[in-house]
């Protein structure tokens, strides 16, 4: 009985003394840009969670868009 | 996969501060920080030079490095956000940062440090795409609306290129080459690598160099 009962206050002691998991909850990544957001304001002319498209269009964009020399020559 | 990048051409900032103003607006960016700002060096001197600094989604980040509590992640397309639920404001990367693009608003007792606020690419955070609560953490995601970021798009000069470092590249370098000069892309080398840089390749090892 006095085993039992050291036994029992021991693990209830030591229990106190246990680590508890510190890990952070981290978002880790996020929605994929291609998906489109499912709303308005989206550019025409690419299909929301179509990798592909979404490149191209934003190449194109970054092409028309930026560069003077394609739209003066 | 497009790897996002920021070029600053400056043979053509004229230190308007249109793009500091767009991000801003765009974005809702409170008052005290700037997510981006224009820097001139020999201001007042003939030749002075201009360049629009922000973040510019480092392909090695430093401020991901040194972020006791991970809140940084990089998205498929190279871009560099943080997570301000976890951001604890210690101000690491503001330090680690070599273009100073964390801020950090003073808008509490005693001016204590809030949350890290920086440029995202216009990519917004983790939060929902296009969300109510994304918007009002990390301003608006261009990016899953098929555009660029807005102060290289309405850069009146074209002075500031954004998007795939492919094309930003090929766009900087037919300007150089028609010009015949200003090809010293600031940033470049220190946020991509030196070798992606323009710059002259590595010198040979010693051992293998003629003298």
């Amino acid at each position: 009985m006095k085993n039992t009962l050291f036994v029992v206050a021991l693990v209830a002691v030591m229990s106190g003394c246990g680590e508890k998991p510190q890990a952070l909850q981290t978002s880790g990544r996020d929605a994929p840009a291609y998906g489109g957001t499912g709303k308005a304001f989206t550019t025409a002319g690419w299909l929301q969670g179509d990798k592909a498209s979404w490149e191209s269009q934003l190449k194109a964009r970054s092409q028309y868009g930026q560069n003077d020399y394609t739209r003066m020559n | 996969m497009a790897r996002m990048k920021f070029v600053c051409d400056t043979e053509r900032c004229i230190e308007c501060n249109g793009c500091v103003t767009a991000c801003k607006n765009e974005h809702e960016v409170p008052w005290g920080v700037n997510r981006r700002r224009v820097v001139t060096l020999n201001d007042g001197v003939p030749g002075e030079k201009s360049i629009s600094v922000a973040c510019m989604h480092c392909s090695d980040a430093p401020c991901m490095a040194v972020c006791p509590v991970n809140c940084f992640y990089r998205t498929d397309e190279g871009v560099v956000l943080h997570d301000k639920n976890v951001c604890i404001g210690c101000g690491y990367c503001a330090y680690a940062c070599p273009f100073g693009a964390p801020q950090f608003p003073s808008q509490g007792a005693f001016g204590v440090r809030g949350k890290m606020d920086k440029c995202t690419f216009c990519a917004g955070g983790p939060e929902v795409n296009g969300s109510q609560a994304e918007f009002e953490k990390y301003g608006r995601n261009r990016l899953a609306e098929g555009k660029l970021p807005v102060c290289a798009e309405m850069c009146a000069t074209k002075a500031l290129i954004a998007g795939d470092g492919d094309v930003v590249a090929d766009i900087m370098r037919n300007r150089v080459l028609r010009r015949g000069k200003g090809a010293e892309v600031w940033g470049w080398g220190t946020a991509y690598g030196s070798r992606q840089a323009g710059q002259p390749p590595a010198a040979p090892a010693a051992q293998g160099a003629k003298p």
